[in-house]
């Protein structure tokens, strides 16, 4: 079985593992930039993060025959102070020429606010002025629907984005519908208590085909499971998917997807 | 899959699920105090399900959503709770729907 991550980031992962990603069969690993748990106090902080997503992560990654892309962005939950938020997104274009990087990302809503959504529709300007994919985070629990409405919304209303070049991550059932509707690409996350599960991960794909979904782990420093992709991936096999779905759908889709950016080589 | 198949693989993990729901109202309900915005919401949920409508899973996560469509005006917070706050103001039990 091979599976390309396409969301996970690890920088809150320890060593060990990337060893067991491999094991398991992934050939590739892609890395949003995102909130670390606390709150950054100035641009500085974000600049070191992007190094260190440029340079450091792809080191750690190809150790174990891994190959690390990421994605920059300022996030959600740091969008509340605009100021911040632009003198971070000034940083971002001098690190969009760096080997790994696919787009801006994960960029999205939190608690829905106007000031996230002002944030979030500079970061889709910063992405369509630099010809970037984009990747987006859609809120939790109870504010996921929401702001999965104003993400589309805002999406939309900007002529220059083609909806095959984003994808909106973390969609559920009550979500999923109106993201392919709307021409882009979902993820589903794997995780043990919020978002989806395997399960319901499989349902989904039952229900809606498999032609722009893909599965990811979104493993962080939270309660999250780097090996969510292929324990799926065995799950669908316990259903009876034969293996060249299960391949479609933790390999070939995300390659698809991925392969608009210049810069996603296996 | 057959519907014989899929009991086969999943009745156990949902029976198992349904236990710890129950237990769940079992130690909410003997605890002193009342319900709030959340329970509220979950028993309005769990009032959907015993039936044979589908999409059970989307309705679910529907009657725990934010229905409003205008961005907040500033987050005062990062979390999310699980359920909507305002949603039992705006929103009857699906029994009372007409």
């Amino acid at each position: 079985m091979r599976y390309i991550e396409p969301h996970a980031h690890m920088v809150s992962r320890v060593t060990d593992d990337y060893e067991r990603m491999a094991l398991a069969g992934c050939e590739a690993v892609c890395e949003p930039a995102f909130w670390a748990g606390f709150d950054r106090t100035s641009p500085a902080g974000f600049f070191d993060y992007f190094s260190q997503l440029t340079e450091h992560e792809p080191k750690r990654a190809a150790k174990f025959g891994l190959k690390h892309f990421c994605w920059l962005c300022i996030n959600s939950k740091e969008a509340e102070d605009v100021k911040l938020a632009e003198e971070v997104i000034a940083l971002v274009p001098q690190f969009l020429d760096r080997p790994n990087v696919l787009g801006i990302g994960e960029i999205g809503l939190n608690k829905n606010s106007r000031n996230e959504l002002r944030v979030f529709e500079l970061q889709v300007e910063l992405a369509a002025r630099h010809n970037q994919l984009i990747l987006v985070h859609t809120p939790h629990l109870e504010d996921k629907l929401k702001g999965t409405h104003l993400i589309l919304d805002a999406l939309k209303n900007d002529r220059r984005i083609r909806p095959e070049r984003v994808i909106i991550d973390h969609v559920e059932e009550h979500t999923v519908e109106m993201v392919l509707d709307a021409g882009m690409w979902a993820g589903m996350t794997l995780y043990p208590e919020t978002k989806c599960t395997p399960a319901r991960a499989i349902d989904i794909l039952e229900t809606y085909g498999r032609e722009r979904l893909w599965l990811n782990s979104a493993c962080d420093w939270g309660v999250s499971d780097p090996l969510a992709v292929p324990k799926t991936a065995l799950e669908m096999k316990k259903r009876g998917h034969v293996a060249a779905t299960v391949d479609q759908v933790i390999f070939q889709n995300p390659k698809k997807f991925l392969s608009q950016s210049r810069n996603f080589k296996l | 899959m057959t519907r014989q198949q899929v009991l086969d693989l999943y009745f156990l993990d949902a029976r198992h699920k349904l236990v710890e729901l129950a237990a769940f109202l079992d130690r909410v309900e003997r605890a002193s105090g009342k319900d709030d915005f959340r329970l509220q919401a979950f028993r309005m949920a769990l009032a959907g399900l015993n039936n044979r409508k589908r999409n059970k899973a989307k309705n679910t996560l529907l009657a725990f959503s934010d229905p409003t469509r205008p961005p907040i005006s500033q987050a005062t917070t990062k979390a999310a709770c699980g359920a909507y706050p305002g949603r039992l103001n705006r929103v009857r039990p699906p029994s009372k729907r007409k």
